[in-house]
């Protein structure tokens, strides 16, 4: 293989060609991507394959199972188990407590990954004992991780770095706690699989699909363009019922002035946002 | 010993600078923060290696012993002209065209997040030659091929002298593969600063 080919890295009008190419052939819309984030996926893609742009064009025309590995890639699935100890802190002091006084609660994780946030907001709603009325949706436009979520075995290497986020919560007990090991493995206790659901749902082409007490999607945003985000603010202030609670990633704060208006800030730095008005 | 006009015409001309430090810099880069006169007039963007949870003071450190204004970076935040910004723990820093910060919380490199490499790749895209780039002490190789970018795009690039540094390896890998346009002593770095 030629080594310059590794060194490729894309142009601005190479990435938009791409992103039409994907969104005729695959109607996967990538064009409110944010382009510098994009453009790092996609360059990594071209090197992990060792694939030229001429290449790269022609496998996603030609090779259907290609784009399922082009998806993966392209979407940032890293996720952690209770990543940002102070936001679960701040969900079981500010949030658990008037999700409590609902009869049922149903929570969706949007662009869920391979299932840790969901897994994580289970273990929360066990330990605060609402796991009986609870539910959790964990969406995500990427079936393979999907799978991944629906299991929950992680690597116990990744438990361990979860360990330490687990520690910071303040929860009681350890991490290992909610999980049976086996070898180098640890799988998610069943009893905190049995409220959870997980299934595709793209963000940017899908609509509502049922009613939430709370929404949570973090670090997705920072993917998107501010236009997008807003479109997806959109979907989330409908998809919740009155009084419902939106939680994003740390970094990620609602900029547009009209949604500004319909969410409550109840907590700044955590960014964790209450739907007013109707 | 007196710097070249080149480099200082170059400096002055940079309308940000970039700083990136791993193990050893820390104080290095404090005391160019102290440095930095309250009218600089240059977007500072520093990428220092650190821990999640690991919830240090650095950015409070920064701020009271800066006279420039130090702002946090989040989600497409606009790029100020005459201020300093530290990448937040793991995130990648990412700079938009559009004069606005990205980030990204995609696999760690050279396992860190930030990396200094991915900030300093994304910059050479947006500033090419109208930018300044100093890497520190460090003791990895973070940060060298994203140095090596910015100089093919025509940034001033600088590593900090191995003698200086208390880590070698990360000044040491920038200039193993000539991505140091100079290397310069740490009181060369401080009088290049001052000559703004």
């Amino acid at each position: 293989m030629d080594a310059t080919i590794n060194k490729d890295t894309l142009t601005a009008p190479q990435i938009f060609e791409l992103i039409n190419l994907v969104k005729k052939v695959h109607g996967f819309d990538f064009s409110d991507y944010t382009k510098a984030s994009l453009k790092r996926r996609l360059d990594r893609i071209m090197m992990l394959k060792k694939l030229s742009f001429y290449d790269l064009k022609h496998v996603l025309v030609n090779n259907p199972d290609f784009f399922q590995e082009f998806l993966e890639e392209i979407t940032v699935n890293v996720t952690e188990m209770f990543r940002d100890p102070a936001f679960y802190k701040s969900l079981n002091n500010q949030v658990l407590p008037y999700l409590s006084t609902y009869q049922h609660i149903k929570i969706w994780c949007a662009g869920c990954s391979s299932g840790e946030e969901v897994y994580s907001m289970a273990i929360l709603l066990k330990e605060e004992q609402l796991s009986k009325k609870s539910f959790i949706y964990g969406t995500d436009i990427n079936t393979e991780v999907l799978k991944e979520a629906r299991k929950g075995i992680y690597s116990l290497r990744k438990i361990k770095s979860y360990a330490e986020n687990y520690l910071f919560t303040g929860l009681p007990g350890s991490i290992t706690d909610h999980f049976t090991i086996m070898y180098d493995a640890a799988a998610i206790h069943n009893e905190l699989k049995d409220n959870t659901l997980f299934s595709v749902h793209n963000l940017i082409s899908d609509t509502i699909f049922n009613e939430f007490q709370m929404i949570a999607c973090r670090n997705v945003f920072i993917y998107f363009e501010t236009e997008l985000q807003e479109r997806i603010l959109d979907l989330f202030y409908k998809s919740l019922c009155p009084l419902g609670y939106l939680c994003l990633g740390n970094k990620e704060t609602i900029r547009s002035d009209f949604f500004r208006k319909k969410f409550k800030v109840i907590n700044q730095k955590e960014n964790i946002y209450q739907k007013i008005g109707s | 010993m007196a710097l070249k006009s080149n480099i200082i015409k170059h400096w002055q001309k940079s309308k940000v600078l970039l700083v990136g430090g791993s193990a050893g810099s820390f104080k290095l880069i404090l005391r160019l923060v102290k440095s930095f006169p309250h009218d600089l007039n240059k977007t500072v963007i520093i990428v220092i290696h650190r821990k999640k949870n690991f919830f240090s003071e650095i950015e409070k450190l920064f701020a009271q012993n800066s006279c420039m204004p130090l702002l946090e970076i989040s989600d497409k935040e606009k790029i100020e002209s005459n201020a300093i910004y530290i990448a937040p723990a793991n995130y990648h820093t990412l700079i938009e065209k559009n004069g606005h910060f990205g980030l990204d919380v995609s696999e760690a490199v050279w396992y860190s997040r930030p990396s200094i490499d991915v900030t300093f790749e994304s910059a050479a895209e947006v500033y090419t030659q109208n930018c300044t780039a100093i890497l520190l002490s460090g003791a990895n190789q973070d940060g060298a091929e994203g140095l090596l970018k910015l100089r093919e795009s025509g940034a001033l690039t600088i590593a900090q002298h191995p003698d200086d540094a208390e880590m070698t390896e990360m000044p040491q890998a920038a200039i193993n593969i000539k991505a140091a346009e100079y290397i310069l002593h740490t009181t060369e770095i401080f009088e290049l600063i001052q000559s703004a």
